[in-house]
């Protein structure tokens, strides 16, 4: 789960743990001494949460790989999930810059997993240079629109050697359960939660969405079909005309 | 001496070092808290042996909600 838009770190626990998520996020941003003391890290600390710092409101390649040392410095961490943005309003990862910033990373030594765009072209580079997953995102960053396109999606799952996460763009928990029906391995959500009415109470929800898309996932779905295919046989049907 | 502190102006007595100027932000010792001195990250460990020179720009980060 992402920490961004909770109105305070008590809601942000409280929805941290109805999650059950296992990982949480971090951005990386100046000291304000006028500020409160506390931050997101010492929460995720007390829960035992692994932190995965995120190199948030980088739009360069090397800001994004300066972000992710400094970063390892601050936490200790080699994880990073990688963020290199293109565009203001929609947030869209900028590709080139990102795959320029994932392999340097992973020739360091870092375990970068990459907010990507949908587009399995991508998707395929970025696993090739190392990337240790590929996160799709399913619609903007925020916007709560869920899986734009879906068949995109499908497409990077069917062809990723690595961990598919799908991150930005849940909206609810119905788009939680779709992505693992998708056969993602995971999903990552921050404002869908921290910006819900009720965050705890989303966060449960997201938390038996995704186990439920899992399951059904797992146990084989039947086909969507054009027609209709009787559920009841015909033999031993009564004669009563 | 000047040196920007995130993006502020600050005047330093010379010789300040990286760990002078993030005791001045922050309690010491501060986990969780990494410098960038001209953009390249200063390690903790030499932090106390780093000074800071005039016109150098100095960013103490800590995290933050995100990501």
């Amino acid at each position: 789960m992402g920490t961004g838009g909770f109105r305070s770190l008590e809601q942000l626990e409280a929805a941290l743990v109805a999650s059950g998520a296992e990982i949480a996020t971090v951005a990386l941003r100046r000291v304000d001494p006028g500020a409160r003391n506390e931050s997101p890290l010492s929460v995720i600390e007390r829960l035992g949460l692994f932190l995965l710092p995120n190199t948030a409101g980088c739009y360069t390649a090397r800001d994004a790989v300066r972000t992710a040392r400094l970063a390892k410095d601050a936490f200790g961490t080699e994880w990073v999930k990688l963020e290199v943005i293109g565009d203001d309003r929609t947030l869209h990862p900028d590709p080139v810059e990102l795959v320029a910033a994932a392999e340097e990373l992973v020739a360091d030594g870092f375990t970068v997993l990459p907010y990507a765009s949908d587009d399995p072209v991508l998707a395929r580079r970025l696993e090739a240079v190392g990337c240790a997953a590929v996160m799709p995102l399913g619609s903007p960053i925020g916007s709560g629109r869920g899986i734009d396109n879906p068949y995109n999606l499908a497409l990077i799952v069917e062809q990723a050697g690595v961990a598919v996460i799908l991150d930005a763009g849940i909206g609810t928990a119905s788009d939680a359960a779709l992505a693992m029906e998708l056969g993602c391995d995971g999903v990552l959500l921050a404002s869908s939660v921290s910006r819900a009415e009720d965050p705890a109470a989303m966060a449960a929800a997201m938390r038996k969405a995704v186990d439920a898309g899992h399951g059904a996932r797992r146990a084989g779905r039947i086909p969507r079909r054009l027609h209709a295919q009787a559920s009841t046989p015909d033999a031993g049907l009564p004669r009563l005309g | 001496m000047n040196v920007a502190v995130n993006g502020v102006e600050r005047e330093l007595p010379s010789g300040a070092t990286v760990a002078d100027v993030v005791r001045s932000l922050v309690e010491m010792p501060e986990r969780g808290v990494a410098v960038a001195l001209d953009g390249e990250v200063v390690p903790r460990s030499e932090w106390q042996a780093t000074s800071v020179g005039d016109g150098q720009a100095v960013e103490v980060l800590r995290a933050a909600q995100g990501g």
